[in-house]
């Protein structure tokens, strides 16, 4: 019940306790992950052996590879990046223009256009994955069938992660931009017009401004999108795997802490840059 | 003299409206076509081209025929359809399991804290999902296992004799895919809960109703629209979800995505996966179509409150 009425005493001390319960559950499976990272031990399991850094940067000699010694863990964090840079930059591009799109201009067929544009978010990312593997195929059979020619980028690999997880990510990014631009005071723009700006200045100066925190907070989105993306990812990705892939093949061989290493290592990642968003945010708003 | 000049100032002012239009439609035509090409070229033919692969057969090498074999096979093989069902009925397990345990979270951000606390939690609420589902998933393994912190825990107080294995059971899913989904049910019913206004609870109150009547004839009706969107979208990634059935019930997971991808990738029987791809997303698309009905919602909207 809410604050303004009176609360029996076993309700508020059941809300308590279902908290506390509530917050251990989060953040359980987290902390045991980090825990782990630090134990002396072959494999993240208990008993605790005592603290090291091995599995950050142990290497040959120690007969440990630690995250910083593993090539293949680190390449595929870098392959992972250059992913989700691309997926980044083509999803906030596209989402800008959907944007303008939908909110600005008027055709025929526009409310059917906004409808298909929601759809990538109901159809399941396995699904997305088998199609886009399917058509990319056998367009790669037409053309060399009729041409001759034998077009690399459309066999499983990265171009294909990157469309996949863009074929999705695009979607949240109009979705995020749309929203923003929606509540736009278009008269500041006509006053700019009025004041002999041109179209182009106009844009410059005062929209695309307004819109920096939608382009941001959108930008940053994709990128997590894309970086944590699984299921697309597993129907499509070829020789080189991405980051999610690799932590996936080796949890089913039973892995060494240097997974642990690698997932505090993202954990912090991601938590400097949740922090410098919302600092970013609060910053804007006083 | 006079009308001949202001026809000149006619045609001008005609070429610079033509001017104008054309400039209008070739700024609509440069949005239009990253849109067109992104859901045409990578959503809507993708799809169509799935479609049309599982209504064939192959009858040779490099020849196929009409038919509805896949969609046969699906019916005739227990083991399809079994696995198919029980994927259906574990999400909608999983759905209901995390209602419920964000329904109370949600009601204590958006009700009970006050000032910066409810706004705090929220935040730490979602701290979890800036994380990989693999990074969470690699923690509830390391809990888990026979090996692992919490039956060695039970074993140590005595709870168990030994430790027991807690990885591979139909609960160690349900449990994992709860925690996958919190964060898609908590969002939208904090942001239903937030505009209840507090006075018709306290009207009711004062009124003489209990509390399970305030909960079921004022609250939940009014936070209807943002339990269906939750459950919409728990409901869908739970069904679409590979990792987490995968990896914490091992070979007892049984879920259909795993089908699709043994079929795709492992024996290479594009027909069949595509059959078994379309009958997963025919059931998504119907669920997400029966809760919008139930709740009498529009798509849109749904899809934009989350």
């Amino acid at each position: 019940m809410i604050p303004s009425l009176p609360r029996p005493l076993w309700l508020r001390a059941a809300t308590s306790f279902y908290l506390v319960a509530f917050l251990i559950f989060l953040f359980l499976p987290l902390v045991t992950v980090g825990v782990f990272a630090f134990n002396d031990a072959p494999y993240p399991a208990p008993p605790w052996h005592g603290f090291t850094l091995d599995w950050f940067f142990g290497n040959e000699s120690k007969e440990r590879t630690g995250l910083f010694g593993d090539e293949e863990l680190l390449g595929s964090i870098w392959t992972s990046v250059i992913v989700a840079c691309w997926v980044t930059v083509l999803s906030v591009a596209v989402g800008t223009a959907n944007a303008f799109l939908m909110e600005r201009a008027k055709f025929r067929g526009q409310q059917a256009l906004s409808v298909l544009m929601l759809v990538p978010l109901v159809i399941p990312g396995v699904i997305l994955g088998i199609s886009i593997l399917a058509f990319a195929s056998r367009i790669a059979e037409l053309c060399n069938d009729l041409f001759g020619l034998e077009v690399e980028f459309l066999r499983p690999g990265l171009p294909l992660v990157v469309l996949g997880q863009f074929s999705y990510v695009a979607a949240i990014a109009t979705l995020t931009i749309s929203a923003r631009l929606k509540r736009f005071d278009r008269t500041l723009e006509e006053a700019a017009l009025n004041l002999g700006a041109s179209q182009a200045a106009v844009l410059r100066t005062i929209t695309l401004p307004y819109l920096r925190p939608a382009l941001i907070g959108s930008a940053a989105i994709a990128f997590l999108m894309s970086f944590e993306n699984f299921n697309t990812t597993l129907m499509l990705t070829g020789a080189d795997s991405p980051l999610t892939i690799m932590m996936y093949g080796r949890m089913r061989e039973g892995a060494t802490p240097v997974l642990n290493a690698v997932s505090l290592f993202l954990m912090t990642a991601s938590a400097i840059l949740a922090l410098t968003l919302m600092r970013r945010g609060e910053r804007r708003q006083t | 003299m006079r009308s001949a000049r202001s026809d000149l100032r006619r045609t001008n002012v005609v070429d610079a409206v033509t001017a104008a239009r054309w400039r209008g439609r070739l700024v609509l035509a440069l949005l239009l076509a990253p849109a067109l090409l992104w859901l045409f070229a990578l959503i809507v033919f993708p799809h169509v081209d799935l479609a049309v692969l599982s209504f064939r057969e192959r009858t040779g090498p490099g020849q196929h025929a009409a038919s509805l074999a896949q969609y046969r096979t699906f019916f005739t093989e227990p083991l399809y359809w079994h696995i198919f069902v029980r994927t259906a009925l574990m999400s909608a397990i999983a759905t209901a399991l995390t209602l419920l345990v964000a329904f109370p979270i949600a009601w204590i951000i958006a009700k009970l804290a006050r000032g910066r606390a409810g706004s705090l939690l929220f935040v730490v609420c979602l701290i979890p999902f800036w994380v990989s589902e693999t990074v969470r998933t690699l923690g509830w393994m390391i809990l888990l296992r026979e090996s692992g912190v919490l039956p060695g825990l039970l074993a140590h107080l005595g709870v168990t004799d030994g430790p027991v294995e807690l990885l591979y059971h139909d609960a160690t899913i349900l449990v994992g895919l709860v925690y996958a989904s919190l964060l898609f049910m908590v969002v939208p019913l904090v942001g239903s809960l937030e505009n209840l206004d507090d006075s018709l609870i306290e009207a009711a109150y004062d009124l003489g109703a209990s509390g399970w009547s305030i909960l079921r004839e004022i609250v939940i009706p009014h936070a209807a629209p943002g339990i269906t969107a939750g459950c919409i979208v728990v409901f869908m990634l739970t069904l679409g979800n590979y990792l987490t059935p995968n990896l914490l019930g091992g070979k007892n997971s049984q879920w259909f995505t795993e089908q699709i991808y043994t079929q795709f990738i492992a024996r290479f029987n594009w027909e069949q996966g595509a059959a078994f791809g379309f009958l997963l997303l025919g059931l998504s698309t119907c669920m997400v179509w029966l809760g919008l009905t139930l709740a009498g919602q529009r798509f849109g909207d749904v899809m934009r409150r989350t």
